[in-house]
């Protein structure tokens, strides 16, 4: 398959995970928007890897090792990610962000 | 890299500690002894590199040069300061005291390889490691909204914008074929749309990590919502942290050819916007600590102008920037967390009652204003003249003194309210070691306002 459609697709979800950050209120769905982002990122540096190991790259594996660091480091980030919103769910009964308003004042 | 062993191996270490310490001053002094161990680490990689050149570790993964280890030297320097002044703060944010300095030791490490860093993983896991800690050291205060609202919003923006970063990576690996910065090979004279649109996408990224307008939003809700200690701590050396990432990354990989057009004119706004908003949204605000948020953002557009300018001089700028700025706004962190009330008014009459913290604290504001004998005088100094020497942005120039000028405004407030004004300012007691360490750091801003070149004379 032309590496064209996996661009297409991965870009597709990487704009459904922005339009669902910037539009949800629910801090977990955001936060699932969020780790959608970083999916779609892994699925356009594995197709590109096929691509320059296809165009003769010796190193083309690379973005294959860069997909598992972004896999661990979104594993702490939802270790940490978690964690706060219990914090705030125990504070306040509501994982609503719309509660955030109150820093404004 | 002996930095970057050292203070990853303190953290793990401090950790340790925190189960077997018998109170919570043994901690502080422990913190300090890793720190002092790092610097000594850092000492013997300037001395190397020095006799020996650049040289490369971890198969070419970091790159270690003399302007990796100068700003190493200034990051700790500054970690040192901050320890110092208010180590004693943390026992009042919560318990967990071994955590908060263990996790300031990993964003250290962080920090050490975001300036050393050679390959876009690196770049991104540097950015990983200075953000996750400061997620949690946001929310620190368990029990306090504001400090979890702080916490979540810096999390899910943080987040947001790693996936921006991330994607922008991928997209340059798609144009390039690599993610080694001096194998991009980005300098030519034609680049493919996927390329340009990463470069955008990881601008976009990195101006949002240093809290550059317009992604400025998050910061003072962050800022002001944080426990003050961590604060002081998240506005200074981290911020200077993402700074040398992102020169780092734009002056070996994003410079010269056709894609240096491509972003100038967008960092060009960029700066313009920070500065701009920055100083006049900071002369509106009733508090205090608000106000040093917004002046955060403001100092950050004047550091964005050593990303613009291609030369020594935006180099030894940029390090002036980070320890005359670090300097002065820890210190003025710190005499803040002495007050009950952080409001204007509730400076209203320290001379009389402190003169010791009133003294410093004016220096420190001068220092921030750019006011001649201070360091900050110099360091913006040398930024501008950095930006004259490389040409075609004499406007910016121009909106950086004019906001430079506002500026004034906003910190003489404090001074006047401190000199000037009558009242009864609620106020702790400093310590003899406060005092001591609070007269060490107001001779380091005006040392390094008299003698930059003790800071710069290694770079040649």
């Amino acid at each position: 398959m032309p590496v064209q459609y996996y661009i297409f697709l991965s870009v597709v979800l990487f704009c459904i995970g922005i339009m669902g950050v910037l539009m949800r209120r629910n801090a977990i769905i955001i936060f699932m928007c969020v780790e959608l982002m970083l999916n779609a990122v892994n699925l356009l540096m594995v197709a590109f890897s096929k691509m320059w190991a296809d165009a003769g790259h010796v190193d083309a594996g690379a973005a294959q090792i860069f997909v598992f660091f972004i896999m661990v480091v979104a594993a702490a980030e939802v270790a940490v990610g978690l964690a706060i919103i219990v914090m705030m769910y125990r504070n306040t009964h509501s994982v609503d962000i719309n509660l955030l308003n109150r820093l404004k004042n | 890299m002996n930095a970057l062993l050292s203070t990853a191996i303190s953290g793990v270490i401090l950790m340790f500690v925190g189960l077997f310490a018998k109170n919570k001053q043994s901690i502080k002094y422990f913190a300090i002894a890793a720190l002092i161990v790092a610097f000594a680490a850092n000492f013997i990689d300037l001395r190397y590199v020095l006799k020996m050149g650049p040289y490369t570790a971890y198969a070419s993964m970091i790159k270690v040069t003399l302007f990796t280890t100068l700003f190493n030297a200034v990051i700790l320097g500054c970690t040192l300061v901050y320890f110092l002044l208010t180590g004693s703060g943390f026992e009042k944010v919560g318990d967990e005291v071994a955590e908060y300095f263990a996790l300031q030791f990993f964003i250290l490490s962080g920090i050490m390889l975001a300036t050393s860093f050679n390959n876009l993983l690196i770049l991104f896991l540097a950015i990983e490691i200075i953000s996750i800690p400061q997620y949690i050291l946001a929310g620190s205060d368990k029990y306090n909204l504001k400090s979890n609202e702080a916490s979540l919003k810096y999390f899910l923006m943080g987040a947001f914008s790693t996936g921006i970063l991330l994607m922008g990576i991928a997209l340059i690996y798609g144009g390039c074929g690599s993610f080694d910065l001096y194998k991009l090979g980005l300098g030519g004279i034609s680049m493919s749309p996927l390329t340009l649109s990463g470069v955008l996408l990881i601008v976009f990224s990195l101006s949002f990590k240093v809290s550059a307008a317009p992604f400025h939003f998050w910061t003072p809700d962050v800022y002001d919502g944080s426990p003050t200690v961590f604060t002081a701590f998240m506005a200074t050396v981290v911020k200077a942290g993402g700074f040398i990432a992102f020169i780092r990354l734009f002056q070996i990989a994003f410079q010269g050819g056709i894609v240096n057009q491509q972003w100038t004119l967008v960092l060009e706004i960029i700066t313009a916007c920070t500065l701009i908003i920055g100083n006049i949204t900071a002369v509106y605000q009733q508090s205090v600590k608000r106000m040093l948020a917004y002046s955060s953002i403001a100092q950050a557009g004047f550091m964005l102008f050593s990303l613009l300018a291609f030369n020594l001089r935006a180099q030894q700028g940029i390090l002036l920037y980070a320890a005359a700025y670090s300097l002065a706004t820890i210190g003025a962190f710190s005499v803040l967390l002495k007050l009950k009330d952080y409001t204007f008014d509730g400076f209203n009459g320290l001379a009389r009652k402190q003169p010791l913290l009133a003294f410093a604290m004016t220096i420190f504001l001068f220092s921030l204003a750019g006011i001649p004998l201070t360091g900050g005088f110099f360091a913006k100094y040398f930024v501008l003249t950095a930006a004259v020497q490389q040409g075609g942005m004499f406007w910016l120039v121009i909106v950086a003194i004019i906001c430079a000028a506002i500026s004034v405004y906003y910190y003489f407030k404090v001074i006047i309210a401190m000199y000037f004004k009558t009242g009864e300012p609620e106020v702790e007691t400093p310590s003899g070691a406060y005092k001591a360490a609070l007269i060490l750091t107001v001779a380091l801003v005006i040392l390094l306002g008299i003698f930059p070149n003790l800071l710069l004379q290694f770079m040649k």
